[in-house]
């Protein structure tokens, strides 16, 4: 019986060692039910998500058809929208030079200036957030000036950054940057002022100075509601962006729209419209899952 | 009074200006607490001894007197008087072991290496029963666990007192005779200067050696202070029947409900 028991023993070790990494790793799936379990529920409530949207989308698909395709109609019907830009649709990398070029690459373009002029929006607007935020002073002296600008329509500025740039490209990343900061700087500064006194008090108990104040509190504690703000900034420059491409011109999905409706290719145009509610709507879920990733799943997205 | 106090409040007072309208809160407060010693501060809500208690912090300054630790002045908060708020206070974006690394690093920064702070942590954590949790954030654990937490962040920067300003007030009493019984334990090992303020009798005499009975406000002072001769370790269970326990608690409750007792605010 020894014998055996010695036998098993290090069998048993061995088979109680080698999980034991494995499981760590793997907590929650250990505790789940079998993948066929798990995925039925999954499933059906992926269906009830998605049938009801697929529906009505059809609908409104089936309504627009019977309308459209009576003669006389002045907007053409989803059958020939996707006839008319098939080629358009399957061909988004064709460059034919100038500014004839396929879906991708003029979205590309949009995106790049809504990129430049919305990371340099959220870099000055979190700045200046933080800055209102900590000091009455500077809330006092520029929030009044701030609540004036931000309800100036985009385009407004467009021809003013046209005089001061003289030049397209800029004045359109301008334009980008002038419309996302206000909700950045204003959602920011209401984060600073909304940190609980307990942080501070915890923050001067312990001694902190005002840099690692800054980093350990203020930062982390102000994440959810610059979030927000970079969400409401995202949408607004994307708003922005295809508005000023249709008066600059060249590359960008705002100009093709102009530049389709010049030439009246309105199937081009409702295949643009398409592209540019989906990319907005990406836009919007990605900072969303930004602020939730860096936030630790903290704030509410 | 031939030996220097520890802790010693010198004609402390406190009036908050709003507008042309002052108030005062406190008055004449004069006490002196030993090194090691456990006092709890009670009192009616709006007595004012939680102001008392930020004053000691350095979260507070008082309008007259001075508060003294070892002979210093106290004028600003510092880790020397470290604090168990009543709601944690908890970081929601750290997790348990970065709540209480936070202020050891700044603490122990320049005098222990990363490898000893982690272990100061962790043995902090090991004292409030929360190592196994260090990984958690505030969301995902339990009243009681948060105010561990606190109480595992007030002891690990060393404090000359530990200020508790209300520490279980917002647990439920299953959770509060739980962290009451690790406070003793903790008081017992480490023998903190313990300065707490309470509204509830019987944690009152379950942990002090002193009681401080606050009058009521405006212009609270200390109305009477009562020595607890009750032997430690302290057993809840049987202190219950205890002839002296009983006796202290009918004293606070005396001082509290018969000759301070709160004015009817009714009609």
């Amino acid at each position: 019986m020894p014998s055996v028991a010695q036998a098993l023993k290090p069998a048993a070790t061995v088979v109680a060692d080698t999980p034991a990494p494995a499981a760590e790793v793997v907590t929650l799936p250990v505790k789940r039910p079998p993948l066929a379990e798990r995925c039925g529920p999954m499933l059906r409530e992926l269906a009830s998500r998605l049938i009801p949207p697929l529906i009505v989308l059809t609908l409104v698909l089936v309504v627009w058809e019977l309308l459209c395709s009576q003669s006389g109609a002045r907007l053409p019907p989803p059958s020939k929208v996707v006839k008319d830009t098939w080629d358009f649709i399957v061909n988004p990398f064709y460059d034919n030079g100038g500014i004839d070029k396929g879906a991708f690459w003029q979205i590309t373009k949009s995106l790049s200036r809504v990129a430049i002029g919305f990371t340099l929006a959220a870099i000055v607007g979190i700045a200046l957030g933080v800055l209102i935020g900590q000091s009455t002073w500077a809330m006092r002296g520029l929030d009044p000036i701030f609540q004036v600008l931000r309800t100036i329509p985009p385009l407004a500025w467009l021809p003013l950054s046209l005089a001061g740039f003289r030049d397209a490209q800029p004045s359109a990343i301008f334009v980008i940057f002038i419309t996302s900061i206000w909700p950045v700087i204003i959602n920011t500064s209401v984060g600073v002022r909304n940190i609980p006194q307990d942080y501070r008090n915890v923050a001067s108990v312990i001694r902190l100075s005002w840099y690692e104040f800054f980093w350990k509190i203020t930062l982390p504690a102000t994440v959810p509601y610059i979030f927000t703000g970079l969400r409401i900034g995202v949408g607004l420059s994307w708003l922005a962006i295809v508005a000023a491409e249709m008066l600059i011109g060249g590359v960008g999905i705002g100009f093709f729209i102009w530049d389709a409706w010049n030439s009246s290719r309105i199937s081009d145009i409702i295949v643009a419209l398409v592209y540019i509610g989906l990319v907005g709507f990406l836009l919007d879920r990605l900072i969303a899952a930004l602020g939730h990733f860096i936030s630790h799943g903290t704030s509410a997205s | 009074m031939g030996v220097k106090a520890y802790l010693n409040f010198e004609q402390v007072g406190m009036s908050f200006r709003r507008g042309t309208l002052a108030t005062e809160v406190l008055r004449d407060i004069d006490l002196r607490i030993d090194e090691g010693e456990y006092v709890s501060i009670i009192g009616h809500s709006g007595c004012g001894k939680s102001t008392l208690l930020n004053i000691v912090g350095g979260l507070l300054k008082s309008t007259t007197g001075e508060v003294f630790l070892e002979g210093q002045v106290v004028d600003e908060p510092g880790p020397d008087r470290a604090i168990v708020f009543q709601n944690h206070s908890l970081l929601p974006w750290l997790t348990v072991y970065g709540n209480v690394r936070i202020a050891v690093d700044k603490v122990f920064g320049s005098k222990k290496s990363s490898s000893e702070r982690h272990d100061w942590v962790m043995h902090k954590l090991e004292l409030v029963q929360m190592a196994q949790h260090k990984d958690k954030r505030p969301h995902e654990i339990s009243g009681g666990m948060k105010q561990r937490v606190g109480l595992a962040r007030a002891l690990a920067m060393q404090p000359k007192v530990l200020l508790m300003d209300e520490p279980f007030g917002a647990l439920d009493a299953l959770t509060r005779a739980h962290l009451q019984d690790s406070v003793m334990d903790i008081h017992a090992k480490l023998g903190n200067t313990v300065m707490m303020i309470t509204h509830d009798v019987d944690e009152a005499v379950l942990l002090s050696d002193r009681i401080v009975m606050m009058t009521n406000g405006p212009s609270a002072t200390i109305g009477e202070v009562l020595d607890i001769n009750l032997p430690r370790p302290r057993r809840r269970l049987e202190l219950a029947t205890d002839a002296e326990y009983t006796r202290c608690r009918a004293a606070v409750m005396e001082f509290l409900y018969s000759r301070h007792k709160l004015p009817s605010r009714a009609a």
